[in-house]
């Protein structure tokens, strides 16, 4: 049986494009031959920079020839319906054979698909694989029409097999297929014949290509470790790094070199980042001292001088690159060691988004939300303001213009320049915090108030304009935020009336105050909104003390509607459902303990709702529900007949029978072990509490018949089931579960 | 290739590369007489690149930043440089050797260096222009741009262009050795009168710096803006036949010049800080419009491929 080598030659390919393209090659050409009726032994694809190759082995040597059998029209069926089965057959009439069938007689048809040679199927499965690769992005090149990553230049296409290899007859847009390739651009260029995958590896190895990137990846890995070592010196690990490199170079060969001395006292941080941004180095650290004192990287190319010149020129651009980064940390050391004036002005002239005002008006919104939260999460107030005021100084760094990545690390290098207190300087860099489900959430009192307060100064903001994420659409990262919010709330164990402090933010947005006295008033009564909550007396008091004319605002504030808020609030909810899923808590869980009380205090919810997942796996759980939907359908049920509702109260002198009184009994107990659990947030405890009416409600609806004919016992029994969802309810709303 | 010697000043770099691209059929054209960002802007890449008239040109277009503009005393940056630009349409099969070429001719020895063609899509937001390609890099230095256009101004480019630009300061002060770009020679050393980078433009990188970052006018300038873009709609709306001459005349480059300037006077309100991140957006969409409707105005001309019917 033959094997198939196929080798697709070009301009040099995207590296972050090589893994995907190989594994789409893989994929196209054995499913194509799969479809046509061959099957193979096994397959493996590879990339570098200008080639995509894949080897198929024990492909079939031709296709079977298949047989089928096809029914057609009944016989005397209208000529057009004989003539369609005709040609869409391929035969003759008479090639056609009649069969009696139980409404009479029916046309047959026995179709042969001859079969058909591999290399006529491999032809046209790769020419289709070509056409309509999935590239993510492709182009045109010259005056054709063919799409490929950059210019496709030649095709080696074999079939080998005991008696040798052949090429597969292929043409596209004037590219002939061949049995021949190239060896690296400068040091073997001729074009050479191969005769089979071993052949090929072996012989694109003499002429210096390497074309397993896993290999090439481990050369470059095991060589700089190697180096490194050699100086007591550590390569700083860089896996995406390291697959980029890989797909930049057939024949790598990795030199290490100096950074100036000049640069040694730049942040490692800035160090790192410009030298793999810009030039693809690894980092080499000290391991004595921690800091990053050299750099590898990675040539394509063996030279006479054993790469001297290559790594000359490559730190002499090093050192420009750096000397850019020393430029622009020196001039903002200065700007930062003076207090970061000019930063924070400038801020006010950059805009955050056009309905939100300035980068400067943003800063103040979140530092007087970050103040108001300070206190729930353990911080001190004026540091956190403080905080949230220079947490973005840094966007106007030129370090952090040149590499955006490094906003908020700058930033606390310049917070603590300018001489603020640590937990300030740690603030700036945490406050980003989390970025994504797995980033690490900040535990530091005063961090965790900005973030918090930036987080949902940005959320309020974008509903206060009507900007909700739509469908697939988040063009402002707004679940993220929420997230991060969540994750702030739950990681920290923080206790928050979110209502509070979303009603206050958006409050905010929508008031421009025209004095500082209206100013300080607006922060007052925002402050107590965010403290107590906007129907609380304290807010009244404030309105209360105004002297003279309120200001028109003010009206913002006792009309305020709670629809926006809720609406926010019930995205938090949404999003904390698709973060509880992972941990494997029902979305409809997390609904039945939505209804009850402080909804909008996150951990608290979770609480419930663990303490409830986990008893729905017992046993016990699982057949109160079904208890408790029993009663509650049929108390629902004579509800709606009777067209009362039955909450005054069971009388247990109507019990007739010992079920009934056991229940009685267990619903006493149930109820007053329920509430004082919840009283004292012992879910866990309520959970179990309720899971214990299942016996006694099984042998209730065992014993007893609620439809009675008796009326006044029918009444006291359906009383009674009022109280079974009562009591449930008090625990967690049973209706919203499904099942 | 015979082995080649190392050039001796900037201008022999170029003078190296003017007289490659004419051996293999460049026309070797000039520099544009007007502020333009990058040598991509002369009518020569951005016009040519459309239509089906095959094309072949090479020149020196002197360009300009302001926003790097550093007073003359940044080893690499200047606000003002040169590039060499390439544009053959359709692009030969053997373009990355011919380019190859090019960096042996100016002394580069692909012997004991290492070059890498690293992915680099080019995307012009202003001229609604975008390719695919690399950029060069020569022992970790970026030398050159190369891409393969596949739409300018809105319009699909068939043939397609390939393109090259070399960033010529920067590329010499490698092929020679320098480290500063003021100290790079200008001329031969060894001329009567030598004349350093610095002696030619120390004492302008250090005038526009001050101008484009702290004194350019912006009112002026906004002004200006505004003028360029109705300069341009008005030049557009004129008949195709001139009625002077009864000859039909698509004006699509003096309409070009007014996009170039308006594109050179959003660098400036650029580089003086007073344009926010949203209406950078909204500046950058209005050259584009521009840009577009020169392109479509060049299609209709001889030159971009309109032919009588």
């Amino acid at each position: 049986m033959p094997d198939l080598l196929i080798e697709l030659l070009s301009e040099e390919i995207p590296a972050r494009m090589q893994a995907r393209a190989s594994a789409d090659l893989k994929k196209l050409i054995t499913d194509g031959l799969v479809d046509a009726g061959l099957t193979y032994a096994s397959a493996q694809a590879f990339a570098t920079p200008r080639r995509l190759a894949l080897t198929v082995e024990g492909v079939t040597a031709e296709s079977p020839t298949v047989t089928e059998e096809r029914k057609g029209p009944r016989v005397g069926a209208p000529d057009k319906a004989l003539e369609g089965f005709l040609r869409a057959t391929g035969l003759t009439k008479d090639q056609l054979e009649a069969r009696d069938e139980k409404k009479g007689q029916v046309w047959f048809a026995r179709v042969t698909k001859q079969g058909r040679p591999a290399a006529e199927i491999v032809a046209e499965v790769l020419e289709q694989t070509i056409r309509t690769f999935p590239w993510p992005k492709s182009m045109r090149w010259g005056a054709g029409t063919l799409r490929w990553v950059r210019p496709l230049h030649s095709i080696l296409c074999l079939l080998t097999d005991d008696a040798g290899s052949t090429v597969v007859p292929l043409e596209i847009d004037g590219i002939v297929a061949g049995n021949t390739t190239r060896g690296h651009r400068f040091l073997a260029p001729e074009p050479f014949a191969v005769t089979g995958f071993d052949d090929y590896v072996t012989s694109l190895k003499r002429v210096y290509v390497i074309l397993d990137p896993a290999e090439r990846a481990e050369a470059i890995w095991h060589d700089a470790t190697n180096l490194a070592f050699a100086q007591s010196l550590e390569v700083i690990e860089d896996r995406g790094l390291l697959a980029e490199v890989a797909g930049l170079v057939e024949w790598p060969v990795v030199l290490m070199g100096q950074i100036g001395e000049a640069f040694l006292g730049l942040p490692p941080e800035v160090l790192k980042t410009s030298m793999k941004e810009h030039q693809k180095f690894f980092s080499v650290r000290n391991p004595k001292t921690g800091r990053i004192e050299r750099f590898v990287t990675v040539a394509n190319t063996v030279t006479a001088d054993s790469g001297a010149a290559i790594l000359a020129g490559n730190q002499k651009v090093l050192s420009a690159r750096l000397s850019d980064a020393k430029f622009f940390w020196e001039n903002d050391l200065r700007v930062a060691k003076a207090g970061m004036g000019p930063w924070l002005e400038s801020l006010g002239h950059v805009t955050f988004q056009s309905d939100l005002g300035s980068q400067k008006q943003r800063i103040d919104r979140i530092a007087a939300l970050a103040r108001a939260v300070a206190p729930m999460v353990g911080a001190d107030p004026d540091l956190a303001e403080k905080a949230a005021e220079v947490a973005k100084a840094d966007l106007s760094s030129e370090m952090v213009y040149e590499f955006p990545e490094l906003q908020g690390t700058m930033g606390r290098y310049y917070a603590e320049a300018a001489g603020l207190p640590a937990e300030v300087a740690a603030a700036a860099e945490e406050h980003y915090s989390p970025l994504g489900p797995s980033d690490d959430v900040p535990t530091a009192p005063v961090s965790v108030a900005v973030a918090l307060a930036d987080k949902l100064d940005t959320l309020t903001g974008f509903w206060a304009i009507g900007e909700k994420p739509t469908g697939s659409k988040d063009p402002f990262a707004l679940r993220r935020a929420a997230l991060g919010v969540i994750r702030l709330i739950l990681s920290n164990d923080l206790r928050l009336h979110l209502d509070r402090l979303i009603d206050a933010q958006l409050l905010r947005h929508g008031i421009s105050p025209e004095s500082e006295d209206e100013a300080a008033l607006r922060d007052a009564v925002l402050h107590e909104i965010a403290r107590h909550g906007i129907f609380g007396s304290a807010v009244r008091g404030v309105i209360d003390e105004i002297e003279g004319d309120a200001p028109g605002w003010i009206e913002n504030v006792t009309e305020h509607r709670p629809d926006t808020s809720d609406d926010l609030l019930a995205f938090f909810h949404e999003r904390l459902k698709v973060h509880l899923r992972d941990e494997g808590i029902r979305h409809d869980v997390i609904d039945a303990c939505l209804a009850l009380p402080n909804r909008d205090d996150l951990t608290l919810l979770v609480k419930r709702a663990k303490a409830l997942s986990e008893v729905l796996k017992t046993d016990d759980g699982e057949n109160l529900l079904q208890g408790f939907k029993r009663a509650n359908n049929i108390l629902t049920q004579a509800e709606e007949a009777d067209g009362v509702a039955y909450e005054f109260g069971p009388d247990r002198k109507f019990a007739e029978t010992d079920e009934e009184r056991a229940l009685f009994d267990a619903l006493d107990r149930a109820g007053g072990a329920i509430s004082s659990a919840i009283e004292a947030e012992d879910f866990a405890s309520a959970m179990a509490s309720m899971a214990s009416l299942r016996a006694p409600i099984d042998a209730f609806f065992e014993a007893v018949q609620v439809n009675t004919d008796n009326q006044i016992i029918r009444r006291n029994r359906l009383n009674l089931l009022h109280r079974i969802r009562e009591i449930c309810l008090s625990a967690a709303d049973l209706t919203r579960i499904e099942g | 290739m015979t082995e080649t010697s190392r050039p001796t000043c900037f201008q022999e770099v170029i003078l190296r590369l003017q007289t490659y691209w004419a051996e293999k059929g460049c026309a070797i054209l000039q520099p544009y007489d007007m502020e333009v960002g990058a040598g991509t802007f002369h009518p020569a890449t951005t016009l040519r690149a459309l239509g089906q008239n095959p094309w072949a040109a090479a020149y020196v277009q002197p360009s300009r930043r302001p926003t790097d503009g550093r007073y003359g005393e940044n080893p690499n940056r200047l606000q003002h440089y040169y590039q060499y630009q390439v544009l053959i349409k359709p692009s030969p099969p053997d373009l990355q050797d011919l380019y190859l070429g090019s960096l042996a001719a100016i002394g580069i020895d692909m012997d004991l260096h290492d070059i890498r063609f690293v992915e680099d899509d080019w995307e012009s937001p202003t001229l609604g222009a975008w390719g695919l390609g690399w950029e060069v890099w020569c022992d970790g230095m970026e030398v050159s741009q190369f891409t393969y256009f596949q739409q300018v101004g809105g319009h699909d480019c068939k043939p397609v262009s390939g393109e090259l630009t070399y960033g010529l300061e920067r590329l010499a002060m490698y092929v020679l050795g320098v480290d500063h770009v003021m100290d790079m020679p200008f001329n031969r050393p060894d001329a009567p009168i030598p004349l350093t980078y610095g002696d030619v433009f120390r004492q302008t990188e250090a005038e526009y710096s001050r101008w484009n970052f702290d004194v350019a006018n912006t009112d002026v300038l906004l002004k200006q803006f505004e003028e360029a873009e109705s300069h341009c709609d008005f030049i557009l709306s004129h008949p195709e036949v001139d009625p002077k001459t009864g000859k039909r005349i698509v004006m699509a480059h003096p309409a070009y010049d007014q996009c170039i300037k308006a594109s050179h006077l959003f660098n400036l309100l650029d580089a003086r800080g007073v344009i926010s991140v949203t209406e950078r957006q909204a500046y950058i969409g209005r050259v584009r419009a521009l840009a577009k409707k020169c392109a479509e105005a060049f299609v209709q001309t001889e030159a971009g491929g309109w032919q009588p019917s």
